[in-house]
């Protein structure tokens, strides 16, 4: 520090030197990045994500694409799967398709639905949430009640018969998954809704003239951001598993696009025999699920401001392991 | 006299009471404020004192229309503005603003200085932009925040900055009316002064008219004008400032000023500490006749069948009036 510098800082004492105010999230994400369980996950989640942009340029790199059989050597003579080789990586199914590619593409269809049915779910549970909190009375009982029944339904059994009636479709999952999810959210969501709409920055907007919207959006939603972070992060990986299993009921994606769900359920007649054919989607959809779990977990943990003890107690432990 | 800046009249504040898990009734009402009548001159500070849970605060809601009045009327400048909706009250609202009780909830935490001071700018639309931030930075210095902490969130301030930040939101329209609601009692004693002389600095700067509402007598004998006590949802008491101290008519006011504590215990006469008995009745059911009669020295038959009404007296200046029916001779005791 040159002798300027310090006469700058001794003049201004209001202006601390070392101690800068640091934003939530500037927290949030140096706390998650000093959790390890939840970087490694996050870096599991990204692996996943490119191996499913460049599904194509794995497709080509195996020399199979999703859908293609293999009719030279893709089933041994009895008709049974054929077991990893040089030609297929991670063997082939029933119908000599090569499995590594099926899985592969499974990746963009897990994803697509996990990421489109948490975030359709997330902001009408996020809306109807608010609304219900905010405005209370009637618009709250109906509302709530609403969520209460939603709750309620025993999910696949609506899901079948309503896969029964408009066919089963990506689009159909997607919706489908995202109705039984919002529900949830929303009422974690009105449940915060109620108590900060009685706080008196509140009141302080409202006595400015500020329109209920406003209040909503401005002042109460970015008190929400925490709580509907950890929501969604928690809600891909269900969403995941409940597609993974509307695709299993074939009931969801409709072959012969790959899912990891129609992939495991064309797999149970021969997993005695071909145990690659059920354990590679299966080992595929736990990977995704866990990671998404533990990144959720770390996320609650990071955003949690009562956690702060054990995140200092583990930055001590670090320093105390890099002196030694 | 000129039309007052701020007239209360009658002004009736009932919240429902309801029962029942199903069908939920009303099974009776808190009566929190009960046909109040005051005005307020403009450059004038009306203090209002009483303890917690007389009224105070929700009269000060009744004014700002935070809480819809059950009956009764608000004048601002002779115009009424009870009743008018969000948009009609736009105007108004930018004459009437209100400085907060607590200094950590009346800010969002979620939201930077910047943001929370320049709200009154973006939701009445009038500055936007560059020019806006200039104004928050300006109302910052005005207030003694460093404008470069414009972008600075609420938890890293202390307790009387952030009351300072609550101050610059409430003046940056430049209203005319400014209402404290107890906006130092959540503060330490030192910094209680600072706030004061901001506020009081600020109203001669600017020439506002205040309501300070506060349980802390010496505060309010030092910032207002005039004062009136409120006991159980009715004014009992209005004066001018020095009169009511140097002379309650009230009894409640005189066992008010008499418990208040005082600057130097050796110094003070001990004699003349009035302790009322029994607590402040539920304002669900409130005594009949004159609502302090149950803990009043001086009650008799009538107290507890006539609600005494604010009159004043020829002995006393027009300014001063109460509402007993045996009030205190001028300079005498209560015992």
């Amino acid at each position: 520090m040159t002798l300027t510098d310090l006469q700058e800082v001794a003049r201004d004492p209001d202006v601390p030197a070392a101690i800068e105010g640091r934003s939530t999230l500037a927290l949030v994400w140096s706390r998650l990045r000093s959790d390890r369980v939840a970087m490694a996950s996050a870096f599991v989640i990204l692996a996943i994500i490119a191996v499913a942009v460049a599904a194509p340029l794995i497709a080509h790199a195996a020399g199979w694409g999703p859908t293609d059989q293999d009719r030279v050597a893709g089933v041994t003579p009895q008709g049974l799967p054929v077991g990893p080789s040089a030609r297929h990586w991670l063997g082939t199914d029933n119908l000599g398709r090569d499995i590594l590619v099926r899985t592969v593409y499974g990746a963009r269809i897990s994803l697509i639905v996990g990421v489109a049915a948490t975030a359709i779910a997330t902001f009408f549970g996020m809306v109807a949430g608010l609304v219900s909190g905010y405005y209370g009375g009637a618009v709250d009982t109906l509302l709530a009640r609403f969520m209460d029944v939603v709750l309620s339904f025993p999910f696949l059994l609506f899901a079948i018969a309503l896969v029964s009636i408009v066919g089963p479709s990506l689009k159909i999952s997607v919706i489908v998954i995202a109705f039984f999810s919002w529900a949830g959210i929303g009422r974690v969501i009105r449940g915060q809704t109620l108590s900060l709409r009685e706080k008196e920055f509140v009141e302080a907007a409202r006595s400015l003239g500020a329109s209920d919207l406003r209040i909503m959006v401005v002042d109460v939603l970015p008190n929400l951001v925490a709580p509907l972070l950890v929501l969604g992060t928690l809600l891909v990986p269900t969403a995941i598993v409940f597609e993974a299993t509307l695709s299993f009921l074939g009931l969801g994606v409709v072959p012969p696009t790959a899912s990891w769900g129609n992939m495991i359920s064309d797999a149970l007649p021969f997993y005695s025999v071909a145990w690659w054919f059920v354990a590679v989607p299966g080992a595929a959809l736990l990977t995704i699920t866990l990671a998404f779990n533990l990144l959720g977990d770390g996320v609650r943990d990071a955003l949690d401001p009562g956690a702060e003890r054990v995140f200092a107690s583990r930055r001590r432990r670090r320093a105390h392991q890099d002196t030694t | 006299m000129s039309v007052p800046l701020l007239e209360v009249r009658d002004v009736v504040k009932h919240f429902p009471v309801r029962s029942g898990t199903l069908i939920r009734r009303q099974v009776g009402s808190v009566h929190a404020v009960d046909r109040v009548s005051l005005s307020v001159q403009r450059g004038e500070t009306f203090g209002l004192v009483g303890e917690t849970g007389c009224g105070k605060s929700t009269l000060a809601r009744c004014v700002t229309g935070l809480h819809p009045v059950t009956s009764g009327h608000v004048l601002i400048d002779g115009e009424e503005i009870t009743g008018l909706g969000r948009r009609a009250m736009r105007p108004y609202r930018r004459q009437l603003q209100m400085v907060f009780q607590d200094p950590y909830g009346s800010l969002n935490p979620r939201r930077h200085v910047g943001a929370i001071i320049g709200d009154p700018f973006a939701i009445n639309r009038v500055a936007g932009g560059a020019d806006r931030r200039r104004q928050v930075q300006e109302l910052m210095e005005l207030v003694g925040l460093n404008p470069e902490h414009y972008n600075r969130f609420p938890a890293e301030f202390s307790g009387g900055q952030r009351q300072r930040i609550g101050v610059a939101r409430a003046l940056a329209l430049h209203p005319s009316l400014v209402i404290c609601d107890e906006p130092v009692s959540a503060l330490d004693v030192s910094v209680q002064a600072q706030i004061i002389n901001l506020l009081e600095d600020l109203q001669a700067e600017f020439g506002l008219t205040s309501v300070f509402i506060a349980h802390d007598l010496s505060v309010v004998r030092h910032v207002s004008d005039r004062v009136g006590v409120m006991y159980l949802g009715k004014l009992v008491e209005t004066a001018d400032t020095h009169e009511l101290y140097a002379g309650p008519r009230h009894p409640y006011t005189a066992a008010l000023l008499s418990a208040a504590t005082p600057p130097d215990p050796d110094l003070a006469d001990r004699s003349e500490r009035v302790i009322l008995a029994g607590d402040v009745p539920s304002p669900i059911d409130p005594p009949s006749g004159c609502r302090f009669h149950p803990r009043c020295p001086r009650a008799q038959a009538v107290c507890a069948v006539d609600e005494p009404v604010l009159t004043g007296a020829p002995d006393a200046p027009p300014s001063h009036q109460w509402a007993c029916h045996f009030p205190l001779a001028p300079g005498e005791r209560l015992t």
